[in-house]
């Protein structure tokens, strides 16, 4: 199994200032927002954001939550193994709110499918939109695009992307792993 | 963290610590769902549950229908007053009859010992058992260890008595095979006559003196009197085991430690225990049946999972 570093630690924290950038332009002081990270990687990307947004950019509030999609995913009983569930946190209303879904890695689209089946459990909210730290382009299974990306990456099926978070993993980078077939 | 080692639910004796553990960490995430304002997720829309009730029962078959109704799974019921059953028809006819109209999983209450275990031989669903005579009642074990871990924080080490009507009670041996299985200390208390002989072998504590048991516990899991299995006299009267083992705000007003109070319902009110101690701050009676739920979806959920899709 090889392993690819594809971006590094600078490439990605530009990135993550350019993301946080984009959602100022549309969410302004994130008054009527809701960033969710969705489980169990997409909470480190919000982590990052709000961050950023509150040191850098001086945004005083950002509501957040965790959306666990396992009960909702379309592969129930047809893939091997355990799914298993992790914790959902949503402590604020949703009912009217604008929802960011904040995910790291977009690849066929079906997560975003669950995912927007889920947030439908605590209410009907005004907008929802999807913000993808890595864009897997042309592998999509379902017609879902984000509405923010970080970066694109060209990969193959047989190949895995994986982002690396300095608080959990000891440093912050993308790498492009090939499975053996 | 891998799957379930067993394809049925049958008794506690079947089930290892990781199984339980996972039974129980999947239903701490249920129990968020069936707290979100729309309490229901897709997850067994392609699954049918028959619900089979062979003996009376409320709260465990209402809870068995509500945790199937939240997973999305379509349900039948059928109890026995109603059925051919009466006709002379055998168990596993009448269950391959049901499974003729593919239903995947049976949950099973019935008044005799094994079978769920004789059924899941004999026929080509998962079975869940709910209960068989003086047995074992799983998922009641379960969710009161559910219950403990989130009264107590864990249930390594913590001291759980259980006191009433041991022999007649199959939540008393599926609670006792569970606690151990995961570390806690268990006591039985209760007359002479309603504490099996053998007990002792289980490696339970034994004792005869309900003050002494509650002094001992962290938590005190109060069994009903069971009337209605009770072929013989077992102690003199109603008064006399009110006198003796009834639990009263007396013999909690002197504790120095924190004691949780748990019922598996339906309690009898002023016998096993006072109305006092069952609405007291110490009870977590509907906790327990809110918990129900919660642990039932995971064990179907968990069962569901492991009748995989054949796609060949």
């Amino acid at each position: 199994m090889s392993k690819r570093e594809i971006i590094d630690a600078r490439e990605l924290n530009i990135a993550l200032n350019r993301l946080c950038c984009k959602l100022i332009e549309n969410h302004g002081d994130f008054s009527n927002s809701i960033l969710i990270g969705l489980q169990p990687r997409g909470g480190q990307v919000v982590d990052r954001l709000v961050k950023l947004l509150k040191e850098t950019y001086g945004v005083a509030e950002v509501r957040t939550g965790k959306l666990d999609i396992t009960f909702f995913r379309d592969d129930f009983r047809r893939r091997p193994g355990h799914l298993q569930p992790n914790r959902t946190q949503i402590d604020h209303l949703v009912e009217d709110q604008r929802v960011v879904f904040v995910d790291d890695v977009l690849y066929t689209g079906r997560s975003i499918r669950a995912a927007m089946d889920a947030i439908l459990s605590y209410g009907r909210p005004a907008k929802m939109e999807l913000l993808t730290l890595i864009d897997r382009r042309f592998s999509r299974d379902l017609p879902i695009q984000p509405d923010y990306k970080g970066r694109q990456v060209d990969s193959i099926a047989s190949q895995r992307v994986e982002v690396l978070w300095e608080e959990v993993d000891g440093r912050d980078a993308v790498l492009l792993t090939e499975n053996p077939s | 963290m891998s799957e379930l080692s067993v394809n049925h639910l049958l008794g506690i004796k079947h089930l290892n610590k990781e199984d339980i553990q996972l039974i129980l960490d999947t239903a701490a995430q249920f129990k968020e769902v069936i707290n979100r304002p729309i309490k229901k997720v897709p997850t067994l829309r392609d699954i049918t549950i028959a619900n089979l009730f062979f003996e009376n029962s409320t709260r465990t078959r209402l809870s068995f229908e509500l945790a199937e109704k939240r997973l999305s799974a379509d349900v039948v019921n059928f109890s026995a007053a109603s059925s051919s059953v009466k006709k002379g028809e055998t168990l596993v006819d009448t269950v391959n009859n049901i499974l003729a109209m593919k239903v995947d999983m049976v949950v099973m209450r019935h008044p005799n010992p094994g079978t769920g275990e004789f059924l899941s031989q004999h026929v080509d669903a998962s079975i869940v058992n709910a209960g068989d005579g003086a047995h074992e009642h799983p998922t009641q074990a379960l969710l009161d260890a559910f219950s403990i871990r989130e009264a107590v924080g864990t249930l390594e080490g913590t001291k759980v008595a259980i006191v009433g009507d041991i022999v007649h009670s199959r939540v008393a041996l599926s609670n006792v095979l569970l606690l151990q299985k995961m570390g806690a200390e268990v006591m039985v208390c209760g007359p002479s006559t309603l504490v099996p002989k053998y007990m002792h072998t289980l490696g339970v504590k034994v004792e005869y003196d309900i003050q002494k048991a509650i002094e001992w516990c962290d938590v005190a899991n109060m069994l009903r009197v069971q009337h209605e299995r009770q072929d013989i006299k077992y102690f003199p009267s109603i008064a006399e085991y009110r006198a003796q083992y009834g639990l009263t705000m007396e013999h909690l007003d002197g504790l120095e430690k924190p004691i949780t109070i748990m019922h598996p319902g339906p309690i009898n009110r002023g016998v096993e225990i006072t109305s006092e101690v069952a609405d007291s701050e110490h009870s977590i009676i509907l906790n327990q049946v809110e918990n129900g739920v919660a642990v039932r979806m995971a064990v179907l959920y968990l069962l569901a999972e492991k009748r995989k899709l054949n796609k060949e």
